[in-house]
């Protein structure tokens, strides 16, 4: 009995060396965290398997991408909270402009380190609505009717639910000639509308797809789509405004994260390598509408034609339109103060 | 009832123990609080009153505080109920029962509202029954109340089970013999006993209610100035960067929470005056 004891000893001894003998034979395993917002669940699925191909190809070291998803805003905070992210992909720069203005995690100037204003896909805000329409929304103006079920996330937490909001602005100055009190009632009209806002564009595709809540989800143009694609195609539709938004969601590597990891290389490969010809079509596959000419044209049937304004033309730029409508005090809250 | 001896206890250890005590309160409570207050004295008081008293936040106020007390009223009412018939009666399944009434202890609170929100809105189980009388559950402050209900409910009969057992069933028969009412018996018997459990129950359920977030967001609909709970507040100021704003919210929430429990500890010691009168 005692031999035996001491046989297990032994044995057990020197299978814990196995684990510190391996790695000196094997070649390395470099972990990433891509920290992004709701809707991109589906697009890194595919594109971190493409990656850690391309990777392994290039250098011979696996690398294994771990993802977070959740609300643009609470996700950036996490960041700055010390969620050690290598890579943030947000859904639009104010949130990664926090990292550098909150907690100096990123250079200021940023967005020049990748083309296209760091911003590898761009997308858009459509409606979705139920099968055969019952309602009869062709446009912006429908959702502020009376009786007509809006659902649309909570803009102060959600980056889709700003862009939202400003694809709505968009179209009601407008219309109304630039007359910003007549967009402000517009505005509160349409949020009249809204009987839940939820923290994230998930959570509102959620609640009406699987609540079966609302009459039109306004949304982001790739998670419309995917919506179509995992119903069947027959539940919903998709329908086009006469006007919407260009939306940039922006990419950054976390130099104070991968400073510390000496994990800068692979990050920044990651997010450049979203441009390449294989990136650039994973997106358009993905329904965000691609940067490159080669993948645009290959999925141009795909991507309805819809008129954009741009967030720089219209509000000059996403510091303003944050202080004018989504701080504390902005347009968004007096729109729910009693008249 | 506990009275302090002059004379000194059996056991040893006293300073011992109460050393330990304060640390340990030190370091898990007042560490964190004073943090927030910190955190919050950094402000100016202009800055702190439009934080905390904006009309925003003075709406989830209403509804933080108020669902919370009706919830934990209905909870003392509906939980006494319960409490009495799983300690008084035998029946079959009561071992079943008794545990059922710790599950929304140890449910996650998001699954409770997920559970919830599938159940009370338009097109869930209850909900489509509701619909038609008019009656919005989910995405109203009336979902709110059931979510803090739900949770709430084995604060009270947990604390009022040990005192019921310890109930003799002898005094009722005493008082209805010498000629006491059902109500006069229960009135005058039984409730000065409970009283303080009673209270106890409700102040658990009231503090647990306004801290309560995992599952009121699911359920409450989160919409300015009316579905708005201040837990929620505090995390939207969070999520737009303003720490300040967050923590200056924390702070009311915390003062009042302490003093409505305090008042409630007062009324206590006032209640036990009844017993053994």
């Amino acid at each position: 009995m005692k031999t035996l004891l001491r046989l297990s000893f032994l044995a057990s001894f020197l299978l814990s060396l196995v684990p510190l003998a391996v790695p000196a034979h094997a070649q390395k395993t470099i972990e990433l965290l891509n920290v992004s917002y709701d809707p991109t669940r589906e697009l890194y699925q595919d594109y971190n398997a493409a990656f850690a191909r391309y990777w392994k190809a290039k250098t011979g070291d696996d690398v294994v991408i771990k993802q977070s998803h959740g609300g643009s805003g609470k996700q950036a905070r996490s960041v700055i909270d010390g969620l050690p992210a290598d890579v943030v992909t947000l859904a639009l720069a104010a949130d990664v402009d926090a990292l550098a203005s909150v907690a100096k995690l990123i250079p200021a100037d940023w967005q020049k380190r990748l083309p296209e204003n760091s911003a590898p896909y761009t997308s858009t805000i459509v409606l979705l609505v139920r099968k055969g329409n019952p309602k009869g929304i062709k446009d912006w103006d429908d959702l502020i009717r009376p009786g007509v079920s809006v659902i649309t996330p909570n803009p102060k937490t959600s980056g889709g639910a700003r862009w939202n909001y400003l694809a709505a602005w968009g179209y009601a100055l407008k219309k109304f000639n630039g007359d910003e009190a007549k967009a402000k009632e517009f505005i509160g009209a349409l949020y009249r509308n809204v009987p839940v806002l939820d923290s994230g564009a998930r959570g509102s595709t959620t609640t009406f797809v699987q609540r079966g809540i609302g009459d039109v989800l306004i949304s982001w143009e790739n998670e419309a789509f995917l919506a179509l694609k995992e119903s069947g195609g027959d539940q919903f539709a998709i329908v086009v405004p006469s006007l919407s938004i260009l939306a940039e969601p922006t990419v950054a590597w976390v130099d104070k994260v991968v400073d510390r990891k000496g994990t800068k290389a692979v990050a920044k490969a990651y997010l450049e390598y979203l441009y390449s010809d294989e990136g650039q079509d994973i997106a358009g596959k993905n329904f965000y509408r691609p940067r490159s000419a080669q993948a645009a044209a290959k999925y141009a049937a795909q991507f309805p034609q819809i008129k954009l304004i741009t967030i720089d033309d219209v509000f000059g730029g996403w510091t303003k339109a944050q202080k004018a409508h989504f701080a504390d005090g902005g347009v968004f809250d007096q729109i729910y103060l009693p008249h | 009832m506990s009275f302090i001896r002059p004379q000194r206890s059996v056991l040893p250890g006293f300073g011992l123990s109460l050393g330990f005590t304060l640390f340990y309160l030190s370091l898990i409570v007042l560490l964190p609080l004073s943090a927030a207050f910190l955190k919050t004295a950094g402000m100016t008081w202009p800055a702190f009153v439009e934080a905390v008293a904006s009309p925003r936040v003075l709406a989830s106020y209403r509804l933080s505080f108020g669902a919370s007390f009706l919830a934990a009223l209905v909870n003392m009412f509906f939980g006494l109920i319960v409490a009495w018939v799983l300690v008084r009666y035998p029946f079959p399944g009561r071992r079943l029962v008794d545990a059922l009434v710790d599950l929304p202890f140890a449910l996650p609170t998001a699954v409770a509202g997920i559970a919830l929100t599938a159940l009370y809105s338009a097109h869930g189980w209850v909900g489509q029954f509701l619909e038609p009388l008019g009656i919005k559950a989910a995405f109203s402050p009336l979902g709110v109340f059931i979510a803090l209900t739900f949770i709430g409910l084995p604060f009270v009969v947990r604390t009022l089970q040990p005192v019921l057992a310890e109930l003799e069933p002898e005094m009722e028969e005493v008082a209805v013999s010498l000629g006491a009412g059902r109500w006069q018996t229960f009135g005058r018997v039984i409730l000065p006993e409970i009283l303080p459990a009673l209270l106890t129950g409700f102040a658990l359920a009231f503090a647990r209610a306004l801290g309560e977030y995992g599952s009121v967001v699911f359920i409450s609909g989160n919409m300015p100035m009316r579905t708005e709970i201040t837990p929620l507040l505090i995390i939207t100021k969070l999520e737009q960067y303003d720490y300040r704003g967050a923590t200056a919210i924390a702070v009311v929430l915390l003062v009042v929470s302490f003093l409505l429990l305090l008042l409630i500890n007062l009324l206590q010691k006032w209640s036990r005056r009844f017993q053994f009168a």
